[in-house]
């Protein structure tokens, strides 16, 4: 039923500049969007291409200096504080530096608490916090007695990463928008974070957003991939089209810079 | 016959923390490298890749410090020597190392060349400025940089340049062995094809004589190194060219590492990564068995009780596991059957 898929998140000419004058840099440049709901996408660029611009601006933590984002076929609102909350029950993040994405003060029981707070379950009773908490926990394979009265910088990169999973398991958006989840964590543990992110998605049907330069984990995740080059998409469509048969000379460039097995890698060409 | 630039026999290394605990990050590690040749190291963080890399060097400060075995530069043997001797007389003249983050090593407030001229008041200070610029030069050009780097600042440059500036200035004196530490796993995929480039330049203009390659991406091990080696806990696994380490892997370990890899390539989407449960041990005090046992599908009732030997198998080939070749490749088969149906 391809007719019937719902476009949930789109965003049309969103552009963003830093700076003015001389220095004026445009980091994002007219770029528009349509996510649908439950896909898999994946924004691929090198570094500086405007790619965390662009997921900021879509989660609304930046203005964009022109467009607009609509999120359920409406313009997005985000004027308020509160608004911005309603906003953010929907589009979760998961960033690329683990050990700057909590608060230090916060236990990790008081990270996942927050979470069953944003969805109502404030009255709930403590047993049922703690079991939901435990469940959250086991998901990601954390073994939620030994989190309580531990702080986020007492774990390693990876379990940080996994409990921001556990968060996400938690509150159930319906968009979650992964900026670059796996670039700081070693090859091993980056299959398992994959694997737990295809299971959330595929538990929750949510909408996936992973932004990334990784192209053999934008190919193995996605739907659909995006190329991104100074603040425009220069290619985008399935991925098996994107990576396997590209038409643009730039993306054909960066599929060869990557290290391969089974075919040549052929290191003339930089 | 190639001569053998660096072995190490047994080298076993530990860290000292503030409690009193040992930690044997190295433990009875033996490797050869050849002249012309390269070895990766592969594995998970913290399985003691860069402390046997820091080892091989012996540059012993605290909290690491040795225990036993020998370390063999080109006939050389420096086990048990000072650190600040081998920092006199081995680093950058017999090995030069990049850590991690070498890019950021550098000061910014001073000139590249200025990083080269203070290598050679270490090490040939009889040398005029004008000399080492022109040695400078010429080694910066034969790498495939521009010579305007000299006269830069690094916060001029870009990352992938920073860092390969950082590999010349490494090498500017041809040590025999050059240990990179993760070099490219801060650049995007241009920049880190470019730095790959430059190392195998060095060795083919004969800058270095051998290679030592650490990293956790496999697929640029493969593309890069002749032979593959991989640690967990600190000890080696698995040994191999490259070739078998990537497409026929023995140790349990090894296999699972290899199914993590993700390349774009077409078929990857048909398979499922297989991700290695649980974490590696604490190495205060590591399991008296197998190391790898909790985390082993194939794990045998007596393989937390006996401590498993290397399994050498001929052909520069061995693995630490207490199962036969047959009864691993058996046990890889009949997992393979299984995902198909």
């Amino acid at each position: 039923m391809p007719d019937e898929k719902k476009i949930i998140l789109s965003a049309s000419g969103l552009t963003k500049v830093f700076g003015f004058g001389r220095q004026k840099c445009v980091a994002v440049d007219h770029v528009d969007i349509d996510l649908n709901e439950g896909e898999v996408v994946s924004i691929v660029g090198e570094s500086g291409s405007g790619k965390t611009t662009l997921a900021k601006m879509l989660l609304g933590l930046i203005n964009p200096t022109e467009g607009e984002v609509y999120f359920q076929g409406k313009k997005r609102d985000i004027s308020s504080h509160k608004k911005k909350h309603d906003y953010w029950k929907n589009i979760q993040a998961i960033f690329q530096d683990p050990y700057c994405s909590y608060n230090i003060f916060n236990k990790i029981d008081t990270v996942l608490l927050d979470c069953i707070h944003m969805r109502g379950g404030r009255k709930f009773p403590r047993a049922k916090k703690v079991e939901l908490m435990a469940e959250a926990s086991s998901f990601v394979n954390l073994k939620f007695k030994e989190l309580t009265n531990k702080y986020p910088f007492e774990l390693s990169g990876g379990q940080m990463q996994r409990l921001m999973i556990a968060r996400i398991f938690l509150l159930k958006p319906k968009i979650l928008l992964a900026d670059e989840p796996t670039s700081m964590i070693d090859a091993c543990s980056r299959a398992t974070i994959l694997d737990m992110l295809m299971q959330l998605r595929n538990e929750t049907g949510m909408t996936l957003i992973f932004i990334t330069h990784d192209i053999g984990l934008a190919y193995y995740v996605s739907d659909s991939v995006y190329i991104m080059k100074h603040g425009k998409f220069v290619e985008s469509g399935s991925a098996d089209d994107v990576i396997l048969h590209p038409k643009e000379v730039y993306t054909q460039r960066l599929i060869n810079d990557v290290p391969k097995i089974h075919e040549e890698w052929d290191l003339s060409t930089v | 016959m190639s001569e053998v630039m660096l072995e190490v026999r047994e080298l076993t290394t530990k860290y000292i923390t503030r409690y009193q605990e040992d930690v044997y990050a190295v433990d009875h590690v033996s490797l050869k490298v050849k002249e012309g040749k390269s070895l990766g190291i592969a594995g998970e963080s913290g399985c003691g890749k860069s402390t046997l890399a820091l080892s091989m060097m012996g540059y012993y400060f605290a909290p690491l410090h040795y225990m036993s075995g020998e370390i063999i530069i080109d006939r050389r043997n420096i086990s048990g020597m000072d650190p600040d001797d081998v920092r006199k007389s081995i680093l950058g003249t017999e090995i030069a190392y990049i850590p991690q983050s070498a890019m950021n090593a550098l000061n910014p407030t001073r000139k590249v060349i200025h990083f080269i001229e203070d290598v050679y008041q270490a090490h040939d200070p009889y040398k005029t400025k004008k000399e080492v610029y022109e040695l400078a030069r010429g080694c910066f050009e034969t790498l495939g940089l521009p010579a305007e780097v000299l006269q830069k600042y690094p916060v001029e440059l870009s990352g992938g340049m920073k860092q390969r500036t950082v590999i010349a200035v490494s090498v500017i004196l041809f040590p025999k062995v050059l240990i990179a530490d993760e070099p490219s796993s801060a650049l995007d995929v241009t920049s880190q094809k470019m730095v790959i480039k430059m190392l195998k330049n060095l060795m083919e203009n004969g800058f270095i004589k051998s290679m030592i390659f650490i990293t956790h991406e496999l697929p640029l091990l493969y593309n890069v190194t002749d032979d593959i080696m991989v640690m967990y806990a600190g000890q080696i696994v698995e040994k191999g060219t490259a070739k078998e380490a990537v497409f026929d892997p023995l140790h349990p370990y090894a296999k699972g590492l290899m199914g993590s890899i993700i390349v774009p390539e077409s078929g990857l989407r048909d398979v499922k990564l297989t991700a290695i449960p649980g974490v590696p041990p604490n190495l205060k005090n590591p399991p008296s068995g197998c190391r790898f046992a909790e985390r082993c599908k194939f794990v045998q009732p007596e393989c937390k009780a006996i401590s498993v030997e290397l399994r050498d198998i001929g052909g520069g080939r061995a693995y630490r596991c207490i199962l036969s070749e047959k009864e691993l490749r058996d046990a890889y088969q009949r997992e393979a059957n299984q995902n198909a149906r």
